[in-house]
């Protein structure tokens, strides 16, 4: 390792990185802003300077020049100087330029106290302004309803467009205009189309990207009751930082995991938590009068009456994969395995247990993001991740540009040199084969796509596999061998695929192609998402035979059990309206646990407030077999309790044994794990509640938490007590040690003259390496022993019939999901649902975009959406949305014009056709 | 035009005629013209190389840097990875007080494209791109009118005079922009995108446009590539009168008798360019210093007439030989307002990617502005100096167009300070009416 020398002091460097990083990575304070650690060099903003000397001689007689940190390799023997004068002077000068046009703003600004520009500018001392002139100034622009625009306070930074351009592949913002009057918007106002804009809020150094919906509901950081938790928007586990003031959930911010999400999240889940402040969430147990209207109760009644429901009757559970583990664990202990739903929907179970099954089957590897982001060939078959699992096409959006990495290796340019090896590698990419029933979000940097029904994806993929092992050449399988090949020609191929487009085919096709790259001594890695935060943790918990809804539904008919429990699941959620009436009509009793008013509470004849993934803490299985545990950033109010509280006290009541050694949330996951062998590894996802940092526990609030004894004083001037935590490590106070413990405990970041969130570095042991107390997260699944699942027969091909069309999920980021549909902001870009078609089969129909269609006999009537990316003879439909519940993925429906269907106003768009929602 | 030379003594002006009509074809081949070309496609690309490095040819765009060594950076060979290679010509000639490039493509485009398939030849490389600035609108028709009549005769496209060497040229119209004549800029322009400078390494020769090996030269440098080809580098060098070598065009702009743009022997005395060819001084006119090389180039003074205009002679002094075309101060003129015009310029023409020249240029001018107009505060004087320090060197901005930008300033600064002063102390500027001149 290097060794270089700075003011005196010498210090070993990881090789190949450059000045900036390594200075952090020591510990020391070197002020930047375009520099990020996850987006590299360009050397825009000049902060970083610092004295560079030739050799010792010329460092004693102060003869050195000035660098850039961020553009410097370590080479051993360097010597620099940070705290000299004229680096001092250099950086001073800088901070002032950048303050001639930047409003002095900051006490209404949203940034404020949490601004890098504010940081760096007390940390080079810059205080009083010479220049007389004029501030520049700026029309802001309309971004959408999650971003809010300020661009006066732009100090020109360039990481927006590059994180928005260069990092996500977003087209639809950029640098305008040239010299000072350089302007970072839209070339017209409008919704920001890329489906990560919301990092733009944590990326811009400054106040010019803030959070819009925070911005309206505002509080600052150094207010915020924060605690670590994992996004519940889909299956990937982010993790995250969700902000609370008032009760109310102000933001989520980012936790860095090194291995998931690193620096950024997707917009479903930055924006999508809104619905833990909905006008529809519960706080008091209901019980259902003869008149249909509810009696509100207090804890004490509902316990009550749950108990005397559970002994009276014959209990069966329907569990839910959007809560944690226990909660789940807890409702099957109560109502006994065999009468234990997962709550999937009757279609989707299967569909998850495979997912599981494959991963646990094959010997290839299932990649966490960072070893997605590795992958130098990538094969998608069938799921649209950024609707499904956006984080996943993120780091997809990475992993092409490995080509670019080793072209960079052959010229010795080091991967931070971003600029330089964008413009060495301009369009190159590693392969990226993109096979999906229409189009998706990734098909611009894809090597080729194919836009094919389920079934024909599933050939190709097992056209794919055969290549690989060398079986066939089909003729007319051109494609099946230049992907065979692509993928059979990398170091780390990549196989992605999932229950997105509900077909079991085509996961086993994917799965094929993995076992067959492993099978030809490839290292190769196999994604597949799953619908729900915890949809791959109810699969492990309930295992491939547990009942679904029919069977539930004919023990109830049988007699067997008659009273029900519904955990945290709308059912009609999962199946048509019908159906579930059907399902419920079948019990005595039905008794629901959820956390927002919804058609599945309103049939209950008790309903008990359940606490969101804000208010509680639980343990969530991520796709990637990851379990991790979020905590509650504040505690419920009112009488809404966690589901996992009611249910043990329910379990005590009742006097059940299990209950017996559960006194605390740790118990129930200790228990968890010693009765499931798949979820043993779950107690370590987190330290228990006997946890301690150097003897104290962890604030949830900094230690500029102000105003506490205030808040309430409005309703009275008493202080109530604190809230305890008994349950965590974490405690709802200012006191305590935030610093250096496990990274599954850390509740915000901070560090003394480090405001911002570029603090994180001060956690990191080097510079977007792993956290200091180490990764958040527990990984459950090991790769398998072998392929189990025959490669060698696919399905039939897919055959367009005349009158019929296979109906095709489209899963949507927003509005496919069912809780962050509900949130401030994502409520606005959520579509009405619709079908689409491609036109030839639309121009039988004699319908065109905008008509109405009805599908099947009554069961939709949707808007059509002329799409020809759609493989003939089938038909998209907007999975997840209102108005297409009681559609069946991968059935053949019957589709007319939908008699007195009133058009939409027809909307007006811009040039650019940027001026919609979608 | 001087005749004082004899005629094959001023290679790159042999052609151009006193009514400034452009050389066609036939009258660029009845005076030599693609001879160059024949003797290097004679020889080998390797050779050629070894006889501009010999020359010692600098570049004629402003930094004067040796060609033949930029050019042996660029991969030959097994060396250089599979794909094309560019050669372009910068001219896109915007530098303030400059218009030597214009003379030549204007008068004599075949000259520029021959000397571009000769360098093309030498490094090998297949596609050649003339960027050229989109008000030279005529010199752009002429040099496409050039390209397609070497199309006619061979000269350019596939397998050349049967050497089986291939080469196609394209004439790239430039969308108007000063930071375009920094070769990375230009490299980004030429692709689409933001004119913004890049860090070097890794340098055009390796990785530039579109991440391909790329060399890019001044029109000038490029015209005298097929003259040293055929002629050698010894004759190349004996024409110089110092160190430097070959000839340079020399242009003086300002209060002179006959202001234009002469080809002479490198390293003419300064004196010699502004009495004898540009005729002196106006009457009533006194010179008070001159920027030697373009509007980036530091102000001279009446003590430095005597000096060579060579690259390390105007180094020496302080000042740089930039692209050789001089801009003269006269006693009649008020410096501060000289050096705010051209701040303003290069303030307006920063490409806004680096703090210290997005930011700090416009706090210049700014200054000068108040100056100029009598609101200059003592405390400016402490602000510009600042300034040059802060902007003026490179490696503090992010390419050379600030430190260029500073360099007026900077030796207004030490030449004219008395003037500045002035402006303060008074409250006006005492070279405008009301003054107390």
């Amino acid at each position: 390792m290097p060794v270089i020398r700075i003011d005196g002091v010498e210090y070993e460097v990881e090789a190949g990185g450059n000045l900036l990083e390594a200075t952090l990575g020591l510990g020391l304070d070197l002020p930047y802003f375009c520099w990020h650690p996850a987006m590299g060099s360009i050397g825009a903003c000049r902060q970083c300077a610092v004295v560079q000397y030739l050799d010792e001689e010329s460092e004693q007689a102060g003869r050195g020049r000035i660098v850039m940190g961020c553009m410097t390799p370590v080479t051993d023997g360097a010597i620099f100087s940070l705290g000299g004068d004229r680096a001092q002077q250099f950086r001073e000068a800088i901070v002032e330029s950048l303050m001639l046009n930047h409003p002095h703003d900051c006490p209404v600004c949203a940034e404020g106290g949490e601004c890098h520009l504010q940081d760096m500018t007390v940390m080079v001392g810059h205080r009083d302004r010479h220049y007389r002139g004029r501030k520049n100034t700026h029309r802001n622009q309309y971004l959408g309803p999650l971003i809010h625009h300020e661009m006066n306070r732009c100090i020109t930074c360039y990481r927006c467009t590059r994180y928005y351009r260069d990092y996500a592949g977003g087209t639809d913002l950029a640098a305008l205009a040239s010299r000072d009057h350089i302007y970072f918007g839209r070339h017209q106002e409008g919704v920001l189309q890329s489906e990560f804009a919301g990092n733009l809020v944590e990326v811009c150094p400054t106040g010019v990207f803030t959070d819009r919906i925070l911005v309206h509901d505002y509080t600052r950081k150094w207010d915020l009751q924060s605690a670590p938790s994992v996004c519940t928007g889909c299956a990937v586990g982010c993790n995250t930082l969700p902000g609370e003031r008032y009760g109310r959930l102000k933001r989520v911010h980012n936790r860095y995991n090194v291995e998931v999400n690193g620096y950024f999240l997707c917009d479903r889940g930055r924006f999508g938590a809104g619905f833990v402040n909905s006008d529809k969430r519960l706080e008091y147990p209901g019980l259902r009068r003869e008149d249909g209207r509810y009696d509100a109760l207090d804890h004490h009644r509902a316990l009550q009456q749950l108990q005397a429901a559970c002994n009276q009757g014959n209990l069966a559970g329907i569990g839910s994969p959007r809560t944690s583990v226990e909660a789940n664990f807890l409702l099957r202990t109560l109502v006994g395995p065999d009468n234990f739903s997962p709550g999937f929907a009757d279609s989707e179970q299967p569909l998850v247990n495979l997912a599981l099954q494959l991963q646990q089957d094959s010997p290839a590897v299932t990649p966490d993001l960072r070893s997605i982001e590795s992958a130098d060939a990538v094969l998608v078959l069938g799921e649209d991740v950024t609707n499904t699992a956006p984080r996943i096409a993120l780091a997809l959006r990475q992993s092409v540009r490995n080509r670019a990495y080793a072209m960079a290796a052959d010229l010795g340019l080091e991967t931070w040199q971003d600029a330089a090896i964008r413009n060495l590698a301009q369009d190159e990419r590693s392969p990226l084969y993109i096979t999906a029933p229409g189009d998706t979000p990734l098909d611009d940097v894809a090597a080729g796509t194919d836009r094919l029904a389920p079934q024909d994806i599933a050939c190709l993929g097992q056209a794919v596999a055969a290549s690989i092992a060398g079986d066939s050449n089909e003729a007319g399988q051109d494609r099946a061998a230049e992907i065979a090949a692509a993928l059979a020609g990398a170091q780390r191929p990549l196989v992605v695929s999932g229950t997105g487009c509900a077909s079991g085919e085509v996961m086993q096709a994917a799965a094929a192609v993995a076992n067959a790259l492993c099978t030809a001594g490839r290292q190769a890695m196999l994604c597949l998402a799953v619908p729900e935060a915890n949809s791959l943790g109810q699969a492990l918990l309930c295992g491939a035979d547990a009942p679904d809804f029919s069977a539930l539904q004919q023990r109830a008919e049988a007699g067997e059990v008659d009273t029900l429990l519904v955990l945290e699941n709308d059912l009609y959620r999962r199946g048509d309206g019908d159906r579930i009436d059907r399902l419920l009509a079948a019990f005595k009793r039905v008794i629901v646990l959820d956390g927002l008013d919804n058609a599945t509470t309103s049939s209950a004849d008790l309903v008990l407030p359940a606490a969101s993934f804000a208010e509680s803490e639980g343990t969530l299985v991520s796709l990637e077999g990851r379990a991790q545990r979020h905590f509650p950033v504040f505690p419920p109010p009112a009488e809404r309790r966690p589901a996992w509280v009611w249910l043990l006290a329910c379990l005590k009541e009742l006097e059940r044994e299990e209950a017996g050694s559960l006194h605390h949330f740790d118990d129930i996951t200790r228990a968890c794990a010693a009765a499931i062998p798949g979820l043993s590894g779950i107690p370590a996802a987190a330290p228990d509640h006997h946890f301690r940092n150097a003897g104290v526990k962890i604030p949830r609030q900094t230690h500029r938490y102000s105003g506490r004894t205030a808040m309430r004083a409005d309703v009275s001037v008493h202080e109530p007590k604190q809230p305890q935590d008994e349950e965590s490590a974490l405690a709802f106070t200012m006191e305590g040690l935030n610093r250096a413990q496990p990274g599954s405990l850390l509740p915000y970041v901070w560090s003394p003259g480090w405001n911002s969130n570029q603090s994180l570095h001060k956690f990191q042991g080097e510079v977007g390496g792993p956290l200091k107390g180490g990764t958040a997260g527990v990984r459950l699944l090991q790769p398998g022993s072998g392929p189990v699942v025959s490669g060698s027969t696919g399905p039939e091909p897919f055959r367009a019939e005349d009158g019929q069309w296979q109906l095709v999920p489209r899963q949507k980021i927003f509005g496919s999901e069912e809780l962050s549909a509900l949130s401030p902001g994502i409520d606005e870009l959520v579509t009405p649902a619709f079908v689409e078609l491609g036109s030839a089969d639309a121009e039988s129909l004699g319908v065109a975009d905008g008509d109405g269609l009805e599908l099947g006999d009554g069961l939709a009537r949707l808007e059509l959406r002329i799409n020809d990316c759609i493989p003939a003879g089938c038909a998209g439909f907007a999975a997840g949305h209102a108005g297409a519940e009681n559609l069946q993925p991968l059935a053949r429906v019957t589709l007319r014009r939908a008699e007195g269907w009133q058009r939409r106003e027809p909307q007006i768009i811009g040039s650019d056709g940027g001026g919609g929602n979608d | 035009m001087s005749g004082a030379l004899p005629v094959l003594d001023r290679p790159l002006t042999r052609n151009v005629r006193a009514d400034r009509s452009p050389t066609d074809m036939a009258a660029y081949e009845a005076n030599g013209g693609y001879r160059g070309l024949r003797a290097a496609l004679a020889m080998s690309a390797a050779d050629c190389l070894q006889v501009l490095k010999d020359s010692n040819l600098r570049g004629r765009g402003g930094a004067g840097f040796p060609t033949g060594m930029k050019w042996s950076f660029v991969p030959m060979g097994d060396a250089c990875s599979p794909g094309h290679k560019y050669l372009i010509c910068n001219a896109d000639e915007m530098e303030p007080g400059t218009f030597k490039d214009r003379l030549l493509m204007e008068c004599d485009p075949h000259q520029l494209v021959e000397g571009m398939i000769c360098a093309a030849y030498t490094l090998q490389a297949d596609v050649a791109y003339i960027f050229i600035r989109a008000e030279y609108h005529k010199a752009t028709r002429l040099l496409q009118e050039a390209i397609d009549a070497c199309k006619a005769k061979g000269y350019l496209g596939d397998n050349i005079l049967g050497s089986g060497y291939n080469l196609e040229m394209h004439v790239h119209s430039s969308a108007g922009r000063y930071i375009c004549g920094e070769e990375t800029a230009l490299i980004s322009s030429l692709e689409g995108k933001r004119a913004n400078p890049r860090a070097k390494p890794p340098f055009p020769q390796v990785s530039g446009l579109w991440g391909r090996p790329t060399i890019v030269n001044n029109v000038e440098t490029l015209c005298n590539v097929h003259h040293i080809i055929e002629r050698g580098a010894d004759w190349f060098q004996s024409l110089g009168l110092t160190a430097d070598a070959g000839t340079k065009l020399y242009g003086v702009s300002g209060r002179v008798k006959n202001p234009g743009c002469w080809e002479l022997p490198m390293g003419t005395p300064v004196r010699e360019i502004i009495e004898e060819y540009a005729g002196g001084m106006e009457e009533g006119y006194q010179l008070r210093g001159f920027l030697p090389g373009g509007g980036s180039t530091d102000f001279l003074t009446v003590e430095h007439l005597d000096l060579a205009m060579d690259y390390d002679t105007i180094g020496k002094a302080g000042s740089r030989m930039g692209t050789g075309t001089m801009i003269i101060l006269d006693d009649k003129t008020c410096p501060v307002g000289f050096v705010k015009n051209l701040t303003e310029f290069f303030a307006q023409e920063s490409c806004g990617f680096c703090t210290p020249c997005r930011d700090g240029l416009p706090w210049s001018a700014q200054v000068l502005d108040d100056i100029e107009h009598g609101r200059g505060l003592p405390e400016d004087m402490d602000t510009l100096q600042r300034q040059v320090a802060f902007i003026g060197a490179i490696g503090n901005t992010h390419c050379a167009l600030a430190p260029g930008a500073m360099e007026p300033i900077q030796s207004a600064l030490k030449y004219f300070r008395e003037d500045f002063e002035r402006h303060i102390d008074g409250g006006s500027c005492p070279y405008c009416d009301g003054g107390n001149s």
